[in-house]
């Protein structure tokens, strides 16, 4: 049980990301965007996506500061345990609050006005309920254990597990004894990372950090657009999916 | 000097009647689809008016464009591109649909199924965008003809720049139609401000397009056209806009609009540019330079430097023999009867307008005097200083003087033309005050009145200039796919049953050259039967085309 959980699954899920993320960005150029429904309606969006996508910028910087740097390196830079616990804990905290009072104001928006709901696909909405299932135990995690129970060391366990996935000497017995709520949080995102490349979060790799250095306006030649096959756009995937 | 070919458009206002023509068909070809219900690549609004969407002239509030900061550097009047980028979660100054319109149709079937009753059935109107029952408050097109009256009108953010008293006079004398399309602009700020890089201005014809496959949504583009003419797919979640008619023009015929065109006031002609100099023209200080500065940009395909320098820059002899023949710069450069559409917003649009001189007309005949007389007609325009200064705000960035000197040139052709047609004796100063010459009005008389199909449309094909590409194009149409233009039960039909052998086929049958081997009953003009039939020949002699000059 312990394998199939934090073994098997873990590389399940990262070799649905990786391979769907490849197929898609190669056969599905056209789907590949957003899906903005800011044309719909604008004032609760500017509300509450500035909120929750800068939050969640924070949070998942966190992340990679506590699950991929090791504790010895934090260690050696002169930050001791209790430093990082008060940085983590109350930087985490309030990044949460940001991502979660903007997922609800977004939800908000989703479901009460009638167009946003009207493009809200089949997949969107499993989309939609894993991440707010994955940001709520995350919480739960930072405020329940870390704020109020008085603190868990997931630098000893989860991110030892997490960093083993990679370098090929997995040791999924590190997550035996982690709370159960981290444990739900871990197999939420890996369900959440194993669809991702299927929904409209693709877009988050589609950063225009180009945008700052290229020139204002582009320039291109007609032959530089290649002929595209004709199921092309058939396969567009939200269009299909459409609930 | 990086030379650069253009197709441009100029339209002749004093012959638009408003009928929607050009922005039905162009429906019908692009934007009949879920997703852009509420679009008009083209859309003719009355002016004064709020036009569409609603106020989009008002910059203060859309931001569109471009402006120039406290050190002269052209820069995007939404902001930096960090700004950019920082707002790329929630953009601030994005039109919701409701600023363009709330497309709906009707329920007819409840008028076939409704039970028997009391009360005839009616067809409710139901919101394309939700599927529920809708109460309609606003169209694409709700103040034509000033519909509305002075409470809607007084919203024209063009109307709000002449003073109050210019106001009232105004609302009682003067309108007309303003049928817009993108402007396909030599400084596109719908392309600047895209994060992705999707929009992209093409190099050999100037075509603004939007690259479908790139485009990631990020609807930054939408704020960044001043003119608003690009929309958001709501459907696919990309941008879309006009696109010149490309499949159309690649192959010498003109875009839908124009070809479609009613009163047959729209011309396309090629137009050769120096693009090193836009940079510079665009970023003049003072707004009322930027005419003559884009002036400045286009070259003179009759100069022999010119010439060589395109024959350099690889542009094909047919494309300089077009640039050579366009009407669109005889009206632009050789007459300067027209004139761009707001040149302050900085983008150097590519669609020129001929300014109406008929509200003026209009005005004199109504009030006694003679409407053709190039004197009552010159004062009417000086004193007439409403619809000028109006005019002026749309199209010289307030200026009068060129607005004037255009109407004035318009004046005269009317008077002269009325001279000759009557018999009367040539007035030469008539022109000499315009600085024409007789022989100059008459040729812009023929080109502004009766000019036919190929001398309106001066397209080189791109298959001629480079047939292996196209060729390699044939194999697949970009546009005939799920989810493009064109889904309808005869794309299916086409492809099913080859009602067309070869798209290459389909629209070489419908090119200018092989318009003189068909009968054309539409070009008689009463006097000769010249451009009806098709010539004879004799010997194989070619029908050699006889150009307007």
């Amino acid at each position: 049980m312990i394998t199939l959980l934090w073994l098997t699954a873990p590389y399940v899920a990262f070799t649905s990301f990786l391979l769907g993320h490849l197929w898609r960005y190669r056969h599905d150029q056209f789907g590949w965007t957003t899906r903005s429904s800011q044309l719909y309606e604008s004032r609760l969006l500017q509300l509450g996506s500035p909120l929750f996508h800068f939050g969640l910028l924070a949070v998942i910087g966190g992340h990679v500061l506590g699950i991929l740097v090791p504790a010895s390196w934090t260690a050696a830079l002169g930050v001791s345990e209790a430093t990082y616990h008060l940085m983590s804990v109350s930087l985490g905290t309030l990044s949460g609050l940001a991502t979660v009072a903007g997922l609800a104001i977004l939800l908000y928006r989703r479901i009460t006005v009638p167009a946003v709901r009207r493009a809200t696909t089949r997949i969107d909405k499993v989309m939609y309920t894993l991440l707010t299932a994955a940001i709520l135990t995350g919480m739960l995690n930072t405020i329940g254990s870390n704020l109020i129970g008085g603190g868990y060391d997931y630098r000893a366990t989860v991110s030892p597990w997490f960093r083993s996935l990679f370098t090929v000497s997995p040791h999924p017995e590190l997550m035996a004894t982690t709370p159960i709520s981290f444990q739900i949080h871990n197999l939420l995102v890996l369900v959440l990372l194993a669809i991702w490349p299927y929904t409209r979060l693709v877009h988050v790799f589609s950063a225009p950090l180009g945008y700052l250095t290229r020139p204002y306006v582009v320039y291109r030649s007609r032959g530089d657009v290649p002929a595209p096959s004709a199921r092309r756009y058939a396969r567009a995937w939200e269009v299909s999916n459409r609930a | 000097m990086k030379l650069m070919a253009q197709l441009a458009m100029v339209m002749n206002l004093d012959k638009c009647i408003g009928c929607h023509t050009c922005s039905v068909t162009c429906k019908q070809a692009w934007t009949n689809r879920g997703g852009v219900e509420y679009a008009w690549f083209n859309n003719v609004e009355t002016r004064p008016g709020q036009g569409y969407p609603r106020q989009y002239q008002d910059q203060q509030r859309w931001k569109g464009g471009w402006t120039l900061t406290k050190r002269g550097r052209l820069t995007l009047r939404s902001g930096s591109r960090v700004k950019r980028l920082l707002n790329i979660f929630a953009n601030p100054d994005l039109p919701t649909v409701g600023d363009y319109y709330e497309p709906w149709t009707y329920d007819y079937d409840n008028l076939l199924s409704a039970p028997p009753g009391d009360t005839t059935p009616v067809a409710r109107p139901k919101s394309q965008i939700t599927g529920e029952d809708t109460t309609i408050t606003w169209g694409a097109n709700w103040d034509d003809d000033l519909g509305g009256g002075p409470e809607q009108i007084s919203r024209d953010p063009v109307l709000a720049k002449i003073s109050a008293q210019v106001k009232l006079e105004f609302e009682q004398t003067f309108m007309f139609y303003l049928p817009r399309i993108c402007e396909h602009c030599l400084n596109p700020s719908c392309a600047a401000s895209c994060p992705s890089g999707a929009i992209y201005k093409r190099g050999e014809d100037g075509i603004v397009l939007v690259d479908q496959d790139r485009c990631r949504g990020w609807r930054q583009c939408v704020t960044g056209c001043p003119y608003k003419k690009i929309y958001f797919n709501h459907k696919t979640g990309k941008a879309e806009k006009c696109t010149f008619c490309y499949p159309r023009v690649e192959v010498g015929i003109p875009t839908v609009c124009a070809e479609t065109c009613v009163g047959r006031l729209r011309y396309i002609g090629v137009l050769l540019y120096d693009a090193d100099a836009v940079l510079a023209a665009a970023s003049v200080p003072d707004d009322h330079d930027l005419y003559p500065a884009q002036l400045g940009v286009f070259l003179n395909p009759h100069d022999p430097r010119v010439v060589a320098e395109a024959e350099r820059a690889g542009i094909a002899s047919e494309w300089i023999e077009a640039a050579q023949a366009s009407p669109v710069y005889q009206l632009i450069v050789d007459y300067q009867v027209a004139l761009p559409l707001h040149p302050e917003y900085r983008t150097l649009p590519m669609v020129w307008y001929v300014p109406p001189l008929s509200p003026v007309v209009d005005v004199l005949a109504s009030t006694g005097h003679d409407g053709e007389d190039a004197g009552n007609l010159f004062g009417a325009i000086d004193t007439l200083r409403i619809p000028v200064e109006y005019l002026a705000e749309l199209f010289t960035a307030g200026d009068v003087a060129p607005v004037r000197a255009a109407l004035e040139r318009l004046a005269a052709m009317r008077a002269h033309m009325r001279r000759v047609n009557l018999g009367e004796p040539v007035r030469p100063e008539i022109a000499e005050s315009v600085h024409l010459t007789p022989a100059e009005l008459e040729a812009m008389y023929r080109l502004l009145a009766i000019a036919k199909y190929e001398h309106r449309y001066v397209i080189p094909s791109a298959a001629a200039s480079d047939a292996h590409r196209l060729d390699a194009l044939a194999s697949g149409c970009s546009l005939d796919s799920d989810g493009g233009p064109g889904m309808t039960a005869l794309d299916a039909m086409d492809s099913k049953f080859h009602l067309t052998a070869h798209p290459a086929d389909t629209h070489g049958a419908a090119t200018p050259a092989d318009k003189a081997h068909r009968i054309n009953l539409l070009n008689w003009d009463g006097k000769s039967t010249d451009g009806l039939f098709p010539p004879i020949r004799a010997n194989g002699a070619e029908h050699v085309r006889e150009r307007t000059r």
